[in-house]
């Protein structure tokens, strides 16, 4: 469980993130979403520790992170895994290497060891016959799936991502989306996903942050959605006439059953 | 950012590993410029000085004294090491500004790497111990593309050239080209992992940033050419 309260950032003059509280649900898909330029991206590094909120608490079950020392900080980084919105992996190593490098970095296991837990993750994100390959040399789906890989290869118990279906075709973004919900409910993780894919939302949105102008606007989880009468939420969500006719057909079912 | 840099590493066996790497990239990605460079250097050299030498009372082998002194105090270690602020300088600094935008910097911050001691001191040793070799080959190869040019071309004799390197040695010239040597690498690694490192934007900024770092080297190192020989000779 993570535990924001109060958060707020501001670069220069323009304030990013005001006064936002929540809690993160151990073993549960949290999602953090709103349109462009609302914050979901300030906030998720604030809480990685990649951005140092101005005020507010951050708490990794009870463990202050904000005021944390640094060796305290190092061993919590270890338990969080983090796929990034561009894949961030490194160009220089194939697959096999990226996806070692953290155990290299944080284990003391031989190399067979490693070999074994790098093949058994790529399997679990179902990348096959790919661990001879640099990154250059992979499509976008592929790099997300290589990403998660090495994201959860220590087993970490909280797992960020940043826009993880950006760039990527609806039928490879319900792929990865699948993937993350199952790889969370197989290790209990709790999993934050910063997003503003509809499907995401619908699918595998268990606990939802709606930020607006930095604010948070709306919470709940994908069933409450459909019921929200909040006005930012509902023009953000149900954007479209297509999205609006199926939160339509959505109630109309809600009400049959 | 380099009070950063010091800290305990993670596990010592990949740093080790990254600066190996390290030196090899710097050397032997380095070594054909070199090359090219200092056999020229010391080509052009002896045909310049024999050109300018024209009074038959200075003695012929006094070219060989001229190269070997010019080699060892500033064509090696200055020149050399401007050419290098562009090749190790612009590597430097464009894949750490790569690595930035592309968020593989706060990749490695999350999984709780110091970034500055696993990103910019192996570069940054590598290139403090690395540099000092490629200018020592520098000066040996300067001085025999001197002797190629001198003997080939007639300018001078090999026993002339010979004599001409013996002849009032002096030891800390050598040294010094040496004390320049360091300097100038640890100013082309620092500025240019500082320039690569706090790269902000996207691509054109990466391009802008080892461009800025080049120049930046340069200047420092022509201001530090000048301390050190205003200091030490």
């Amino acid at each position: 469980m993570i535990e924001i309260k109060n958060i707020k950032k501001t670069f220069g003059t323009k304030t990013v993130i005001e006064d936002v509280s929540t809690i993160m649900h151990a073993g549960k898909v949290n999602l953090i979403i709103g349109a462009s330029g609302s914050g979901k991206t300030v906030m998720m590094k604030c809480i990685v520790g990649l951005v140092k909120p101005d005020l507010g608490q951050i708490k990794y079950e009870d463990a202050d992170f904000l005021n944390m020392e640094e060796k305290e900080k190092k061993e919590l980084r270890t338990q969080i895994g983090m796929l990034f919105q561009g894949s961030a992996l490194f160009d220089s190593l194939t697959v096999e290497n990226n996806v070692m490098f953290p155990l290299d970095m944080f284990t003391t296991k031989t190399l067979a060891e490693k070999r074994q837990r790098v093949n058994e993750v790529l399997d679990r994100v179902n990348l096959k016959d790919a661990n001879k390959k640099y990154p250059a040399e992979l499509s976008g789906g592929m790099k997300k799936r290589v990403a998660l890989a090495r994201a959860i290869v220590l087993n970490p118990k909280y797992l960020f991502c940043d826009e993880p279906n950006s760039g990527l075709d609806p039928q490879t973004s319900l792929v990865i989306d699948k993937l993350i919900m199952e790889i969370t409910a197989e290790f209990k993780m709790t999993t934050i996903i910063n997003t503003h894919d509809m499907n995401t939302v619908m699918e595998s949105g268990d606990h939802i942050v709606f930020l607006h102008q930095g604010r948070k606007q709306w919470e709940g989880s994908k069933d409450d959605i459909i019921f929200s009468k909040d006005t930012y939420l509902n023009n953000f969500i149900f954007a479209s006439e297509f999205l609006q006719d199926a939160k339509n057909k959505r109630m109309q079912d809600a009400k049959h059953a | 950012m380099l009070g950063g840099m010091f800290t305990k590493p993670e596990n010592a066996r990949v740093y080790w590993k990254e600066f190996i790497h390290q030196c090899y990239e710097i050397g032997i990605g380095s070594a054909g410029i070199v090359v090219i460079i200092s056999l020229f250097l010391g080509a052009v050299t002896t045909v310049q000085t024999a050109y300018q030498l024209i009074s038959p009372l200075v003695q012929k082998y006094v070219i060989a004294q001229i190269i070997r002194d010019s080699t060892f105090l500033e064509l090696s270690p200055t020149v050399v090491c401007i050419v290098l602020a562009g090749v190790i300088g612009s590597k430097i600094a464009s894949e750490l500004g790569n690595m930035r935008v592309s968020e593989q910097i706060d990749a490695l911050e999350i999984m709780g790497i110091n970034t500055k001691t696993y990103l910019i001191l192996p570069k940054i040793v590598a290139s403090i111990i690395v540099v000092p070799c490629l200018i020592t080959i520098s000066m040996f190869l300067s001085i025999w593309g001197g002797y190629l040019a001198g003997t080939l071309t007639g300018i001078l004799s090999e026993q002339q050239f010979t004599q001409g390197l013996l002849t009032d040695f002096i030891t800390f010239n050598l040294v010094f080209g040496l004390i320049k040597s360091f300097t100038f690498a640890f100013i082309i690694s620092s500025v240019s992992a500082y320039f690569g490192y706090n790269v902000k934007g996207g691509a054109l900024e990466i391009g802008r940033s080892s461009t800025t770092s080049v120049v930046v080297s340069c200047i420092l190192i022509l201001c530090a050419d000048y301390g050190l020989a205003a200091l030490l000779l």
